[in-house]
């Protein structure tokens, strides 16, 4: 993962991922090439070296993705005999100490460098150690714009194989076999959508991926695009052989226009090496993908609604069945999988549905990536095996509450999950303890809740949200959600009456029940899962009468 | 650019962020010529445009300042942080100023999880603004080049909506 082997010729990666641009990647970035072009001065290739990161111009400094722990960046990776060694929050001002320390050009030893002190950050702690990287496999370590880099990596290879030696069949009874559930978050088992699919009367089929990725503070699916989008990619011609679709959409929020320029790339790489279009690496298989950008509705992360905006309509859900499955794009048998989803199954192929089935937990197989952010010492993006438990990730990999607090609450699933209170942080993370306790597994977004932070505030938070985003088409949601936000505020007011509690109470089972889509079905879960574990907090006793 | 798209309905919603693109936001006549270079009715086109968050029918404003309310964010002080600004620019969140000279926008995470509370910034990300002392947010929110706060705070109020204290 983020560690390589030894290596006797240094190189340098630096994250190019939108974390850690938003941190000052850019200038790091330039200062670093510009370092190591400036000490091959005379060289021929010391203009190459400031452009592209070819070899032969000295020390190679890469562009890669995401290196995990985001909240420390802008991060560079320093690979040489000795290992990796990982700098975080480096000013550019600081790139020609690390180039000559790279070089083993530098006049004192890297302990001594007053330059880099206080930016090593430690690769054998645990939110390194503990992750096992499946999905991310090559992000942090590829250069996302660069296919030859991923496909020396791997990329592409279980397509091919796949082409030539399996029939779509057997490509899904490894998927049946890995134990495969959606990572969009509500974990239907993948290998039964493929089927579903596949056993559609003869005649047109699209494949999707959805990466809306809608759910504030969730950020794997765009790490994926960002960092490794050959992956994807590869895992969605994969899919679309294994169903026989020969046309399908990316669907990206707008968002997200780094992700979007390189998948964009990437699209067309792939096609000028033939793994797309007509024929692919030699095959009789056909598959075009397009990319289609969002405009700013999250409901269209629902999977009726994000159909209806690929035909360029509004993002309206709409009632099931028919499912996509059966019925989706112009009315044609539509399999739509989340990126982490798809990114899964090349390695699935690779090793095998039972390799893959024998991580994680019994309901819950595999691997899953969050994100971790809020009240937490260690902002940033892990893989793990399903089952972890959320103490190891919040508190052991991401180093609990910055100021040394204690954790209060994890919140999971976004406006669709809820609030896990500290006192149970030892649940396993996977779909059925999670939803065991009122929240969601989600899409994988953790944020961590600190004690300066109240409840009902969190609730409302979400309710907000929910109210900004709710599409309008049916009533339980457009106007319940409104009501649950005014009887929200007066619980954060405190002014809220036991009778007040009753009527959100009712009013949330309302909601949920008669709603027609899944935002308004989880809108309640926020309220509903903080009033089950911080009901103090709501200021009234129920049957203590106003 | 709509024959670019082959002329097709299901093109709609990528003409429109190219239109966007190109003039700042979505003005009638150009919605007008979509819908005929679409061949849709001018409803259609109406209706898409307007469900949208990301689409403007109205020209954007001189200053634009978008504040993440985005969970992380949130638990790091957002709240505070947008109270600040609406004190500032005596508006609303999603409201435009009736001069057209400041906007202001909430967003649900900008990506900069990991240097919350954020805030964009006439297209420039800031990150990390002391959001829980109120002098120094004030001082920081000065240092940006944002107004003082306008007279009539309660003109605007403080509604919960964000959900602060
Ligand atoms: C309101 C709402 C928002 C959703 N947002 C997303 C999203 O952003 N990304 C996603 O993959 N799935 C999202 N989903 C789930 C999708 O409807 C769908 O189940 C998923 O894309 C299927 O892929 P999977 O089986 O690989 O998980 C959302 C669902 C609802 C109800
Ligand atoms: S539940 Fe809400 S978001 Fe879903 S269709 Fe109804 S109004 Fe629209
Ligand atoms: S974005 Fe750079 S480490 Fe995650
Ligand atoms: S929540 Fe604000 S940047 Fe992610």
């Amino acid at each position: 993962m983020v560690a390589l082997p030894p290596r006797e010729r240094s190189q340098l990666r630096c994250c190019g991922a939108s974390g850690c641009r938003s941190a000052g990647a850019g200038p790091l970035l330039a200062a670093l090439r510009a370092a190591a072009a400036a000490g091959v001065a005379g060289e021929p290739s010391a203009i190459a070296a400031l452009t592209t990161a070819e070899p032969g111009s000295g020390l190679e400094v890469r562009s890669v993705g995401c290196l995990r722990l985001c909240g420390q960046g802008p991060l560079v990776a320093w690979d040489g005999p000795e290992g990796t060694r990982l700098f975080g929050g480096l000013p550019p001002e600081g790139a020609a100490a690390l180039v000559a320390q790279a070089r083993g050009l530098a006049p004192i030893p890297l302990q001594a460098e007053p330059a880099l002190a206080g930016h090593r950050l430690d690769l054998e702690q645990p939110f390194f150690r503990l992750q096992r990287p499946l999905v991310l496999e090559g992000c942090g370590i590829v250069d996302p714009e660069r296919i030859e880099e991923a496909i020396a990596h791997g990329g592409y290879a279980q397509l091919r194989r796949v082409l030539q030696e399996l029939s779509p069949e057997q490509v899904r009874e490894q998927v049946r076999r890995s134990g495969l559930r959606g990572r969009g978050g509500g974990g239907y088992p993948t290998g039964l959508k493929w089927d579903t699919v596949a056993l559609q009367p003869p005649g047109r089929r699209y494949v999707v991926c959805n990466a809306d990725e809608g759910d504030p503070g969730a950020f794997m699916d765009r790490s994926v695009l960002e960092g490794d989008p050959h992956r994807l990619l590869e895992g969605m011609a994969i899919a679309a052989y294994a169903v026989g679709a020969d046309h399908g959409y990316v669907y990206v929020r707008a968002e997200y226009p780094l992700a979007i320029e390189r998948l964009r790339l990437a699209l067309q790489q792939a096609r000028h090496q033939g793994l797309l279009g007509q024929g692919i690496a030699g095959s009789s298989f056909n598959l075009e993908l397009e990319v289609r950008v969002g405009a700013g509705a999250y409901v269209c992360g629902e999977e009726t609604a994000l159909l209806h905006s690929i035909q360029g309509q509004r993002g309206t859900p709409r009632s099931r069945p028919p499912y996509p499955a059966q019925a989706g794009l112009w009315g044609a048998p539509t399999l739509i999988n989340n990126v982490e989803t798809l990114a899964a199954v090349p390695v699935i192929l690779r090793q095998g549905g039972d390799w893959y089935a024998a991580i994680g937990s019994d309901k819950s197989r595999g691997t899953k990536v969050f994100s971790l952010s809020g009240a937490i010492r260690h902002t940033g993006l892990v893989e793990v095996p399903m089952g972890t438990s959320l103490r190891t990730v919040v508190e052991i990999m991401g180093g609990g509450d910055p100021d040394g607090g204690a954790v209060k609450a994890v919140q999971t699933g976004g406006p669709s999950g809820g609030c896990i209170p500290a006192a149970l942080l030892d649940t396993p993370v996977d779909f059925e303890s999670l939803l065991a306790l009122g929240s969601m597994m989600g899409s994988g977004g953790m944020v961590v809740i600190g004690q300066g932070t109240a409840m009902p505030e969190v609730a409302r938070h979400f309710m907000a949200f929910s109210v900004n985003e709710s599409c309008g088409k049916c009533v339980p949601c457009r106007a319940g959600t409104v009501q649950l936000l005014a009887l929200l505020d007066r619980c954060v007011e405190r002014r809220a009456t036991a009778a007040d509690l009753e009527a959100l109470e009712a009013l949330c089972a309302m909601v949920k029940a008669t709603s027609l889509c899944g935002l308004g079905q989880a809108a309640p879960n926020p309220v509903l899962s903080t009033l089950r574990h911080f009901r103090q907090e709501y200021g009234a006793v129920p049957g203590a009468g106003p | 650019m709509i024959r670019r798209h082959g002329g097709q309905s299901h093109g709609l919603i990528e003409v429109l962020h190219q239109v966007q693109e190109l003039d700042g936001f979505l003005s009638k006549p150009a919605l007008l010529q979509v819908a005929r270079g679409l061949r849709l009715p001018l409803s259609r086109v109406y209706g898409v445009a307007s469900f949208y968050h990301l689409f403007r029918l109205q020209p954007p404003a001189e200053h634009r300042c978008a504040v993440c309310l985005g969970t992380a964010c949130f638990v790091r002080g957002a709240g505070r942080l947008a109270v600040g600004l609406r004190r500032r620019l005596g508006l609303d969140l999603d409201q435009t100023s009736g001069d057209g000279r400041w906007a202001l926008e909430r967003v649900s995470c900008l990506g900069a999880c990991g240097q919350a509370p954020v805030l964009v910034l006439d297209g420039v990300l800031f990150t990390a603004p002391p959001a829980d002392q109120p002098q120094e947010l004030d001082s920081w929110l000065t240092a940006l080049g944002l107004p003082a706060a306008v007279a009539l705070p309660a003109a605007v109020g403080l509604p919960a909506a964000v959900g602060t204290p």
